[in-house]
């Protein structure tokens, strides 16, 4: 899983039926400093996540088609975790 | 998912019996401001309703033979949907 901040979303009325009633948020990816590497990721909404909130996303497929109950679900990036907090640590 | 704009459609001559079927777009990657980003690709079109000038997600891998119908299919990359609107927040909005 990765950690990602939401920054957008992707409004699309023509796409592939497991997208359909879910949202699409676009997300930053953050480094080990929680910084945005630059590099972001869409994903499906699999928790009711918005703006600004630091996520957790798992970008693995057959996790996604588990979490949506498909199968046969195109979806490889999807939203799993809000995160409150993470500890740098003293390192 | 990442974000694409087709800049063109791909005709091939000859074609293995398995992506016969499928309408082939070569795809520009854009970041998320939609600029360009990255190398052009040629995605299979699981919509069947992308042509040149949209904006499109796509997805690669396993993922990509699912999003078609049949989902049996030698491919790599796919198109997922169609692009209405991208909405970045502004750092306000963030904020």
């Amino acid at each position: 899983m990765i950690l990602g901040r939401i920054t957008g979303n992707v409004v699309s009325t023509i796409h592939h039926p497991v997208v359909e009633g879910r949202k699409l948020l676009l997300a930053e990816r953050l480094d080990q400093q929680c910084k945005p590497t630059g590099a972001y990721i869409i994903a499906l909404d699999g928790i009711g996540a918005g703006r600004g909130e630091t996520v957790l996303i798992l970008d693995e497929g057959s996790g996604a088609r588990q979490i949506l109950d498909d199968a046969s679900a195109p979806v490889r990036s999807i939203v799993v975790g809000i995160v409150d907090e993470v500890d740098l640590g003293a390192g | 998912m990442l974000l694409g704009r087709v800049i063109g459609t791909v005709v091939p001559a000859m074609l293995v019996d398995e992506l016969s079927a499928t309408p082939l777009l070569w795809v520009q990657p854009l970041d998320r401001q939609g600029k360009p980003d990255g190398e052009p690709l040629v995605c299979a079109d699981g919509t069947r309703m992308a042509g040149p000038g949209q904006v499109i997600y796509w997805v690669a891998s396993r993922e990509a033979a699912l999003s078609l119908d049949p989902s049996f299919v030698p491919v790599d990359d796919a198109i997922v949907g169609l692009v209405d609107d991208v909405h970045n927040y502004t750092k306000k909005e963030l904020d």
